[in-house]
């Protein structure tokens, strides 16, 4: 792999998925730059999620090349872990490990995945709790947890395999208003030490304070993109500014 | 001491014929209570163990990707789960019985590699086990994908989640309905009996066989010890499962 930094971290061309017959994705290309923030947003249906899932492998294309790193994601002989190394993914419904605490959440894949030292990475995902601001809440069960105090230890969790990207799938979308803001302070630290970010999300004003770039999707296609200044303030096409009329 | 309590029930055997206590004072009658129950024991963990594991491992295969496999499983849990424990022992013991290998300690003797007894804990733990499939089955079906899929965006491989995610979680879920399917495995231990499996029952009838007199004191034996013994099963599953509770998670 001759990936350098000058080139797209992710790269995705023409990617085509269908569940069944119904056609998801009919043509997707986006590129995005090594500490890059993407936002994609649409309306529901629209195929934001299950682009993002290609990314990591959780869900197969039919057509079309998704490249992470220079590698290419739809290969079969692909080193699946070695994809998951470098992509870190944050979901809506947190999905945390119920039967294990904060910290051993945040532990069990560097130790089992990675091989590496269990003291180590104890160090480590301390002060990835202390980092979404969880400290003291090390030893609670994800059931004593809020949403927004799941969701970040979620993120830490994501974090502590060092992942090169990180893919946010609407991870606001099933939190109380109150503690959503909690999640994005969060989401906007990271992209503020420039980790590569790609986020699905429903939250404008965030996307517009965040994003470099902005991707609007509706059936299946990239209708309109742009710098977020441009695309919120001057959208062009009528589907853009449907969508931005029913929710701004 | 001792001897004043066997007086004791030598006294009541005689005013009472219908109570004979005779394993409190006939050395030989205790020895076959004893030995009874030890076998009932042995039988039950035996069978605890080996239905247990063939739970695990069937339900492991049941999310197998090739349906040779599940068709097999569920062909197994079908035949075990709808027909009668006491047809399959006599099944095992009679009609497999027949092809098993033979060895000679004498040159005379003829002695089957599987006893009675090993008949008994193969067919009585494929009997729970078919059982202990679908129960560790829904347990695992009761784990969201998403979790699943959450260890798999991880990195853990198939099998790390099986063991890290899916099985603990799975586990808690089926502990209550285990604890109902152990208790009934040991209690069909029982009918063991029908292939001359001295535990407890067999021993049991044997005595009152001997000694109607003691038919009345045996049944008390029986209710007794079976009693504790499903009490010991129901407070360490009881246990378990507080031990395995986690905050928040299930009920």
């Amino acid at each position: 792999m001759s990936w350098t930094k000058d080139q797209p971290i992710v790269s995705i061309k023409n990617v085509h998925k269908s569940f069944g017959s119904l056609e998801v994705l009919k043509g997707v290309s986006l590129d995005v730059m090594k500490g890059e923030v993407i936002c994609i947003i649409g309306p529901s249906g629209s195929g934001k999620s299950t682009l993002i899932r290609c990314i990591n492998a959780l869900n197969d294309i039919q057509d079309g090349s998704i490249t992470v790193e220079g590698q290419e994601v739809h290969d079969p002989n692909l080193d699946q872990l070695e994809l998951r190394k470098k992509v870190g993914m944050v979901f809506q419904q947190y999905n945390l490990f119920p039967h294990k605490t904060a910290l051993q959440n945040i532990m069990m894949a560097p130790v089992l995945v990675l091989k590496q030292d269990k003291a180590e990475v104890e160090a480590r995902a301390r002060v990835l709790i202390k980092k979404v601001r969880l400290e003291g809440k090390e030893d609670s069960y994800p059931g004593e947890l809020s949403g927004g105090q799941q969701q970040r230890v979620a993120i830490a969790r994501s974090l502590a395999m060092n992942p090169d990207v990180m893919l946010f799938d609407e991870v606001t979308a099933a939190l109380d208003p109150e503690t959503v803001k909690e999640v994005l302070v969060t989401i906007k630290e990271l992209a503020a030490e420039g980790m590569t970010c790609v986020l699905v999300t429903h939250e404008m004003g965030f996307a517009r304070e965040v994003a470099d770039h902005i991707y609007f999707t509706d059936r299946g296609v990239i209708v309109e993109h742009g710098p977020p200044a441009t695309f919120f303030d001057d959208a062009k096409d009528p589907r853009t500014v449907e969508f931005l009329g029913q929710i701004l | 001491m001792l001897e004043s309590f066997q007086e004791f029930f030598r006294t009541v055997a005689d005013n009472h014929p219908t109570w004979n206590f005779i394993f409190f004072y006939d050395e030989r009658q205790f020895g076959k209570v004893v030995s009874g129950l030890w076998m009932t024991i042995w039988l039950s963990v035996a069978c605890v163990i080996f239905s247990v594991i063939i739970g695990v491992v069937g339900a492991a295969m049941q999310g197998a990707q090739s349906k040779i496999v599940r068709g097999i499983v569920s062909g197994y849990i079908q035949f075990f789960r709808n027909t009668p424990p006491f047809v399959q022992l006599l099944f095992f013991y009679f009609a497999l019985g027949r092809f098993t290998p033979t060895y000679s300690p004498d040159g005379w003797l003829e002695i089957p590699i599987i006893s009675n007894v090993g008949w008994a804990m193969i067919s009585l733990s494929f009997f729970a086990g078919a059982f202990n499939v679908e129960i560790f089955r829904a347990g695992i079906e009761s784990v969201p994908k998403s979790t699943q899929e959450a260890a798999s965006a991880l990195g853990y491989t198939r099998l790390q989640i099986y063991r890290y995610i899916v099985f603990p979680l799975a586990l808690r879920v089926s502990i209550p309905s285990l604890n109902n399917n152990l208790v009934n495995l040991v209690k069909t231990t029982t009918q063991a009996f029908v292939i001359a499996v001295p535990e407890l029952l067999y021993e049991s009838i044997t005595i009152w066989n001997d000694f109607p007199s003691a038919q009345n004191p045996m049944m008390v034996v029986l209710f007794v010890s079976y009693l504790a013994l499903v009490g010991v099963v129901v407070l360490g599953m009881n246990k378990w499962e507080r031990e395995m509770r986690v905050p928040g998670y299930g009920g």
